[in-house]
Parts: C-alpha cells; structure tokens; sequence
C-alpha cells in the first residue's frame, strides 16, 4: 500500500511538474509583452515594469524563478491589476469556488445515486425509462444552457428565487442545480448499468435465498459493489464540474476563481493565467489521486500492494 | 422398505420389428442452414434498427446533415446579410427563427452553426481516431517494456485537466477553427488510445491470432486482419461519443470568448451572444442554437448507447 503510494505520489508530481512547464512555456511564446499594448509608457518605465516582472532576464532564469515561486506557494503580482497578487485572488475566489463545488458534487452525487438505483429496480419499468430520460437530458443539455433556463423561468419568469450573486443560502440553489444535471446523469447511468449487473450475480441470489429484506440485499450487498465504478469517475467529474463552474459563475456574476480566471483570460493576464491553472491542476490531480487510494481500499479485490513483494 | 423396481409397471411395448428403420442421413438437409448466417455487422445493424431511440437519434443526425449542407440554400435569407431595420425580429413566417441584433436571418444562421458545429466535431473525432488507434494499437500489440512507457505517457495526459488544457492551447494560439481543433485532438486522442490497446492486448492471445501466427502472417497483416476489425465496436461506440463532447467544448470555448469568431457562426458562439440578450426578452436567440446542440448532443448519445449494446458480441444472438 505504500510503495503504490508514494508511486503515485511521484507520478502526481511529475504531472503538476508537466503542466507548470506547459503553462509557462506556452504563456511565454505568445508573441508581444504584455506592456506593448498599454499607453505608450517611456522607456525607463517599461524598463523598470520589466525589470519588476523579471521579463528582462534570460526564459530559463525566468523558469527557475517560476518553480521556486510555485514551490514557495507565491504567484506574484497581476499585470492587469497591479494593486493585486494572484494570491490574493485564489485566496477570495477559491472559498467561493469551494463551496460551489463541494455542494455541487454532493448534490449530484445523492441525486444521480437515488436515481440509478430506482431506474435498475424497476428496469425496463415507466421509472426506468422515466429515470434515464432525465439522464440522457442531464447530459445532452449544456450546463449554460441549463443556466439560463432556470434563470429564465425560475428566478425572471416565476421569481422565486434570486437571479445572480452568491450571498444566501437561496442564492446557491439555481447555480448547483445548473452545475449538477451533468455529473447528476452520468452517475445516475453508471449506477443504473452497474447496479444491474451486480443484481444478477450469485451472491445476490444466494442474499435473496437466506431471506434477507430486499432493503438489507440492495443496501448492504448490491449497493457497495454497484458504486465502485462510481467512485472511478467522481474523479473527471469534479474536472468536469470545476471546468462548469467558470461559466456557470461568469452566468450568475458569482465571485469565484472561475470568474478570475475567465477575466484574466480574456485581459491576457499572463501570471493570472498561470497561477491559476497551475492552483486548478493541483486540485484535480490531487482529486484524482484521493480517488485512486480511496477505490483501493473500498475495492478488496484490488491489491495495492501488489509490486511490494516482486 | 423395499424399493421398487422401474421396469415392474413398464408395459411392454407392441411395436413390430420391421417399424424400426435407419433414417437415411440426407447431407443437404445436414448442412441447410436453419437461421441465415449473419455476419458481424448485418447482425449488429439488425439490432440497431429495433432500438428506436437511437434510430430516432440517427434519422435526426441524417436530417441535420442534409440541413446543414441544404439549409443555408433553401433560406430566402443570406446569414451575413445584414439589415438593421430587421433587428432582434421574432420568429415569424418571413424569418422562420427571428433576427438578430444586426437584422441577421436566424435561420439561415443556424444551419451555418450546423457546418461549423459538426465540422469541429467530425474533425476531431477522425484525428482522435488516426492517433489512438495507431498509437494504442502499437503499445498493445508490443506489450512489454514499449507499451509499459506508451502508456505511462498516456497516464500522465490523462491526468491532465482537458478542458483547462484546451484553453490554454487557445489563448496562446488565439481562437479560431483550427485552434480548437488542434487543441482538441492533442490530449482527445488518449482515451481512444486506451480503449485500443486494452482490446488489442486482450485478443493478441486469443487463438485465431495465434493461429494467424503459425502460418507466417505478417505483422502488419495481423494487426489489420485480425485485430482492428475485432477492436471495431468500442472504436466506433467512443467516436460517437467524442463528436457530442467536441461540440460541447466547442460551445464551451466559445462561451469563455475563445471559439469561433465572426465572421463564422457556431452553435456555441451564437448561444454565447444570444445568452447576453435573453433578459431582454429575445429568447429565440438563445433557443435555436441551444435546441440544437442540445438536441444534436443527445442524438450522438443515444445512439452511442445503441451501438454499444449492438456492437456488443456478447449481446449476440
């Protein structure tokens, strides 16, 4: 288990390694400084603007720099916005962003779970199909599509609930369910396919023979089984839902990282650019990675530690 | 107790001798065949057209294909033509869609998103194809040690976030079509590239190829004989998957202001502007290209979802 650990901790590395590398290699041959397109500035300060941002010095030395600062955890200053770091605005943004998603993946998770479980009950009954509808509409509807028909209808037309912002509780509701159909479909899939696989195995049977209470065979021993392929993709969906949540919090003027970085996007900010794609990259990988322990231990057919003894 | 014997209650049949008669082996009627043999594909496609949903999934694609070459003809409208006196005119009979903020027909401007939209998507689907098939159809054929870095690689592009990547690649390169094609196949490819290497590693050692092996066939001759056609299923059930999420990314990227620009339209670029004027009211802007890719993503699903039961041997009967 250990040996696996710390092999996939150095391959975790080797990938964050791989992106920064990307990201700064990639962000430095844009043609142009960043300072060209401002108000002609004299040269002294374009000079001392380059000399502040380390521009003048040779890439490499640049690309040291860059490791050590994401080493030390400290993205430096914003062009765009001098009187802030990209610190500061992963520091205001993420919590946000955090919340956004921890809620949304819960939501989608329970919600997509609840569902797959009724559609394999009753397959091939009106709730399957009623069930896997709503799936393959959860996955064929992109998430701002989803985000403008509910503020469409339920916050302009019905007025129930808030249009944007992010400061109550109710102001939550209409971003998590636009960012959760998605993920909510998927899972609702995968559990339906794999609950129905797992129903027809011989331990079922034999569960059913014994007379345990329905509620005890699929809680118990179907249920556990069915969500391990779930648990393999919570992975690319807290990417997916992560990637969601730029749009979703550019739709609802929700002060998130997303919205951070879509701005720096379209501004051309170059350190936020990076600081936030590295910042996002640990997050997934990290993700991916707890997603990989946890499916080892929940899985006894999986030995981690199966490279200890050869 | 004493057991009792079967044949005590057996009534002795009465049944003449001479009855009994050899049946004369007929060969024609040996080998006629009862079912018609069906091959892999007739079998498959025999499947597909009983589910009607991905039936109705691909009759929808057919018929946006042919709107999508057709539709911008058969339009009174031009899509670039621009008339200000006709701005953010609703849906009615003259302009079938409505217009948008520079008088432009909706619906002439929706089947050149459909050209884009799918362009984008096919396009991708093919380069994913062409990289993952080769590469992963190498690693699983040498196994071993090539396959052992192959797919070490492949591990670490996978752990990369898609999506992120794909926006950085555009804003370096700038946004445009061939942007987000390019952006789109350079980590696309890795899924496809699994797929095919676990179904190559698992039928390499099947004994048809072992059999293929003994006669001296070519390498080359075994991958494209033997392995490939077997690989076909999951290779196609995963390209009709890629299309829908490359027109999602498309839409995506576009949304974030990295798409396609004018003068050419896309589904996602059009959705993107007609987002900004939906509170006012102009909601045909919004529904038309959302409709569609909506529609259009779940016809590739449903029909992904046919193929694979139908390309499925183990659902063959």
């Amino acid at each position: 288990m250990t040996a696996y650990i710390v092999k996939r901790l150095i391959a975790m590395l080797v990938t964050l390694w791989l992106i920064i590398t990307l990201t700064f290699f990639l962000m430095h041959s844009v043609p142009g400084s960043p300072f060209n397109e401002e108000r002609a500035t004299n040269e002294t300060v374009q000079k001392n603007l380059e000399k502040y941002y380390h521009l003048d010095e040779p890439l490499i030395v640049q690309y040291g720099l860059y490791l050590k600062s994401v080493v030390t955890l400290d993205f430096g200053p914003s062009i765009k916005k001098s009187s802030q770091t990209v610190n500061e605005m992963l520091g205001r943004g993420f919590p946000v962003s955090f919340e956004l998603g921890i809620v949304t993946l819960i939501v989608a998770v329970i919600s997509g779970i609840t569902l797959g479980i009724i559609a394999a009950l009753r397959h091939n009954g009106i709730l399957d199909y009623t069930a896997m509808t709503i799936a393959v509409l959860g996955i064929s509807i992109p998430n701002f599509v989803m985000a403008t028909l509910l503020i469409q209808q339920v916050a302009v037309n019905w007025g129930i609930l808030p249009v944007a912002t992010w400061v109550s509780p109710k102001h939550m509701i209409l971003p998590t369910l636009a960012l959760a159909t998605g993920p909510m479909a998927i899972i609702a899939r995968l559990t339906r396919s794999s609950m129905l696989e797992v129903l027809t195995q011989d331990y079922i049977r034999t569960a059913k023979a014994k007379g345990l209470s329905p509620v005890k065979i699929i809680f118990k021993h179907a249920l556990r089984n069915a969500l391990l392929p779930v648990v393999t993709v919570l992975g690319s969906l807290a990417a997916s839902i992560l990637t969601g949540t730029f749009v979703i919090e550019k739709i609802f003027a929700i002060p998130g990282m997303g919205k951070y970085f879509v701005e720096s996007i379209n501004q051309r900010d170059y350190p936020v650019i990076m600081g936030t794609t590295v910042f996002y990259s640990a997050i997934l990988i990290m993700m991916l990675f707890l997603v990989d322990i946890a499916y080892g231990i929940l899985d006894p057919r999986i030995k981690l530690h199966k490279k200890e003894g050869s | 107790m004493e057991l009792r014997k079967p044949h005590e209650h057996h009534i002795e049949p009465n049944i003449p001798d001479e009855w009994f008669v050899p049946k004369v082996k007929d060969q024609t009627e040996a080998e006629a065949v009862v079912r018609p043999s069906l091959s892999y594909w007739q079998d498959a496609w025999r499947r597909l057209l009983k589910n009607k949903l991905a039936m109705a999934g691909l009759t929808f694609l057919i018929l946006l294909i042919v709107m999508a070459i057709f539709g911008p003809i058969i339009s009174p409208h031009d899509a670039a033509e621009q008339k200000l006196v006709n701005q953010n005119l609703p849906p009615s009979s003259k302009h079938w869609f409505g217009t948008d903020e520079l008088g432009r027909d909706v619906f002439s401007r929706t089947w050149l998103g459909a050209r884009i939209s799918l362009f984008v998507g096919t396009v991708a689907a093919l380069i994913d194809f062409l990289i993952g098939v080769v590469y992963g159809g190498i690693a699983g054929y040498k196994g071993g040690k090539a396959d052992n870095i192959m797919m070490r690689f492949v591990e670490i592009l996978y752990g990369l976030p898609y999506l992120l990547v794909v926006i950085l690649i555009s804003v370096v390169m700038g946004p445009g079509l061939f942007t987000i094609i390019f952006a789109l196949s350079i980590t696309g490819w890795v899924g496809m590239a699994r797929i095919v290497r676990g179904q190559v590693l698992q039928i390499k050692n099947y004994e048809f190829v072992l059999a293929s092996k003994t006669f001296g066939t070519k390498t080359s001759r075994i991958i494209k004989k033997n392995l490939l056609p077997n690989t076909m299923g999951p290779i196609i059930v995963q390209m009709t998957l890629t299309v829908p999420s490359a027109i999602f990314a498309e839409a995506f990227l576009s949304f974030l202001g990295l798409g396609i620009q004018p003068p050419l339209a896309s589904w996602g670029s059009m959705a993107s502007d007609g987002l900004s004027t939906i509170l006012s009211g102009h909601w045909w802007r919004l529904f038309f290209p959302a409709f569609f890719i909506s529609l259009t993503m779940f016809s590739f699903n449903v029909l992904g979802d046919g193929l694979q039961d139908a390309l499925d041997p183990k659902l063959r009967r």
